[in-house]
């Protein structure tokens, strides 16, 4: 069967992780791995793993980009490259799924989202950020019963998951997620809280959901709705499991609705307590996915956007 | 003897009870209660005083607590009381942004502790950079200090100190640490940091060990202290500051404040403002000898009392668990999943 070629931007922990998710698929196909350093480790393993690579950028990619038919970028970059790298490719026609915390186009949450994004065709949809993937659903699954005025979400991350990128730009990660919260997740108001853990063996990535329901909550419906969100993030992320909760409870603020999550990744480039990084690099190939079956089937023609 | 050796070495103070004590009043302290206390310590030459949420810049949550104001406010009502003492805050990034700390310099903030995991110093670089920008007196303040070697803290500071901190501080925060600990950790800083960059030490006495673990930074090469009038603070609470005031008195050791003034502080104004006595009990106890998180304190005895699990055991598989500052949401999740292997709780059908 036909694929569709894609090319990696960023060659550090969530762009390798791509590679296998992406070589797994039976739509996508990974063609060339973008980096700026000709030593890094990242662009040698995908090398070995039979990708194209340059090291110069994404101006290292743009002359290949028609001859090698890349229709699908993915950039793995930071926040603050990323507008520049997606000027340049969209005006090539290629798709842009962006894992950054830059969010110039829709915030994407597959189970609660993607159909909507794939039949406006967008050029750019974000990602938002790892504990946005792992917590947006669950807000969802509550405010799809019943109205949520504030949610807040804390994800506990093992320290060897991060990458520099993230770490150096905590502030992004926070303001990026918080406001998922409230466009994806349906909360009036959104706080995101991120807590880096070093324990040695690394901890698993853990995330605590918490909604203010204005009314008094339906536990049950809460509960059924809660459970059957999980099984639809489950689909991409099988590792995606309920520890405790709901648990629901009366606070001072309001309603209190609680939920504890953790996330088993794959084990595909980092070992399995990394289940941030398969959250995210899962969710954008589930993105990706949803419009190569689309292009595929002719229903979506890309098309660059000079004209625009 | 010790009190030669240190004789007429200059410290500087650093009072939390606005801020760590937040922690022991379950974040409720009035703006009229923060300006007195503020007012009594300015009065007693307390050089800086720590004012904000107990989890500092964001830490409004249900995470957290929410306090009855924002921390504009209560910096605001404090600095503009202040005759010489200076406002200071807590950023804690990944929890507080650097749009709230500049926010809080607009409120007159003048000195930040950016705070981060003993490992995890190079999550502050921005946070740091920002606030030498903004021109404010910064600390680089590395928690839960006990879970990092000497040699790691060190390697940790000289990140710190890279990034802008004029100040590393190595912070006790589960009241661990005995004083060869902290003394180890210090020189180890001291040996690599810049002449002028100075070291602190935060204390919790949840082992009893607030003023000597204090002492023994000073000796090896310490010049600020954090410490709260009346130990008003997280666990057993900190270094009491009025008891290390006298210390260093009669050790010969210049803080400059008026020692009678903070003993009337503490009797007078901080002991009626608490809600439990902050001591060393059952429970703070176990923080300090399972090197668990001082602020894990309250919300233990609270998923104790809801759950039926002991808020010892809680507490020491916290201990065993690595749980560190920041992560009091999985207290609940651990007293949920003991009382479901006890028979306490029923598992949700999945």
């Amino acid at each position: 069967m036909k694929k569709i070629r894609c090319a990696l931007i960023g060659s550090g922990n969530i762009g390798t992780d791509l590679i296998y998710k992406i070589q797994r698929s039976p739509v996508l196909e990974p063609v060339w791995m973008v980096g700026i350093d000709p030593e890094s480790e990242g662009l040698a393993r995908a090398r070995s793993m039979g990708l194209k690579t340059t090291a110069e950028g994404v101006d290292g990619l743009l002359p290949h980009v028609l001859e090698d038919n890349i229709q699908i970028a993915f950039d793995a970059t930071s926040a603050y490259v990323h507008a520049e790298n997606s000027r340049k490719l969209n005006e090539l026609g290629v798709l842009m799924i962006d894992l950054t915390p830059a969010a110039i186009g829709p915030l994407c949450v597959p189970p609660v989202n993607l159909r909507e994004h794939a039949d406006k065709l967008e050029m750019n949809v974000n990602m938002i950020s790892c504990a946005g993937q792992a917590t947006i659903p669950i807000v969802n699954a509550v405010s799809r019963i019943q109205s949520v005025g504030y949610a807040e979400i804390v994800a506990s991350l093992a320290s060897k998951s991060v990458g520099p990128g993230t770490r150096a730009n905590l502030d992004e990660f926070t303001y990026t997620t918080s406001n998922a919260i409230e466009v994806v997740g349906g909360a009036r108001k959104g706080k995101a809280l991120a807590i880096i853990n070093p324990a040695e063996p690394p901890l698993i990535m853990r995330n605590t959901i918490y909604c203010l329901t204005d009314e008094v909550p339906d536990e049950a419906r809460i509960t059924a709705s809660v459970l059957e969100m999980i099984k639809e993030v489950q689909k991409y992320v099988p590792g995606y499991r309920l520890v405790n909760g709901p648990v629901f409870d009366e606070t001072p603020k309001g309603h209190r609705v609680s939920v504890f999550m953790e996330v088993a990744g794959l084990g595909d480039y980092l070992p399995k307590y990394a289940g941030n990084l398969d959250i995210m690099t899962a969710a954008a190939t589930r993105t990706a996915e949803m419009f190569a079956e689309e292009i595929l089937a002719g229903k979506i023609k890309l098309q660059s956007m000079e004209v625009a | 003897m010790s009190a030669s050796s240190l004789k007429g070495r200059k410290v500087i103070l650093h009072d939390m009870c606005l801020r760590d004590g937040m922690h022991a009043k379950r974040e409720q302290i009035s703006v009229d209660q923060m300006v007195k206390v503020a007012t009594a310590l300015d009065g007693a030459g307390v050089p800086y005083l720590q004012v904000t949420h107990g989890a500092g810049m964001g830490g409004n949550s249900l995470q957290h607590g929410f306090a009855p104001h924002t921390n504009e406010e209560y910096i605001s009502a404090v600095a503009s009381k202040m005759k010489q003492a200076k406002v200071s805050v807590l950023l804690i990034p990944g929890l507080g942004t650097m749009r709230e700390l500049q926010s809080a310099y607009d409120c007159g903030a003048r000195s930040v502790h950016v705070a981060t995991h003993c490992t995890e110093a190079d999550t502050s670089p921005q946070h740091i950079a920002f606030a030498r920008k903004l021109g404010m007196d910064t600390t680089g303040f590395l928690m839960m200090a006990h879970l990092n070697d000497p040699a790691g803290i060190a390697q940790q500071g000289k990140l710190m100190e890279g990034y802008g901190a004029n100040t590393v501080y190595v912070t006790d925060s589960a009241g661990y640490m005995l004083p060869e600990d902290v003394k180890a950790r210090v020189q180890a800083l001291r040996d690599v940091l810049k002449p002028e960059t100075e070291i602190g030490f935060h204390g919790h006495h949840n082992l009893g060990m607030g003023i000597a673990n204090s002492i023994a930074a000073i000796e090896a090469g310490a010049s600020r202290i954090d410490g709260s009038v009346a130990g008003l603070g997280a666990g057993a609470g900190n270094t009491p500051l009025e008891v290390f005031a006298a210390v260093c008195e009669r050790m010969g050791i210049d803080t400059g404040v008026d020692l009678f003034k903070l003993m009337d502080a503490a009797e007078d104004i901080i002991v009626p403002m608490m809600d439990h006595i902050v001591r060393v009990d059952r429970e703070s106890l176990t923080l300090g000898f399972a090197g668990v998180y001082s602020t894990f304190l309250l919300h233990s005895k609270r998923a104790a009392e809801r759950f039926g699990v002991p808020a010892r055991d809680i507490l020491v598989e916290l201990g065993r668990k690595k749980m560190i500052g920041g992560q009091e949401d999985m207290i609940m999740d651990t007293a949920m999943t003991m009382a479901k292997e006890r028979g306490l709780l029923k598992e949700v059908a999945a």
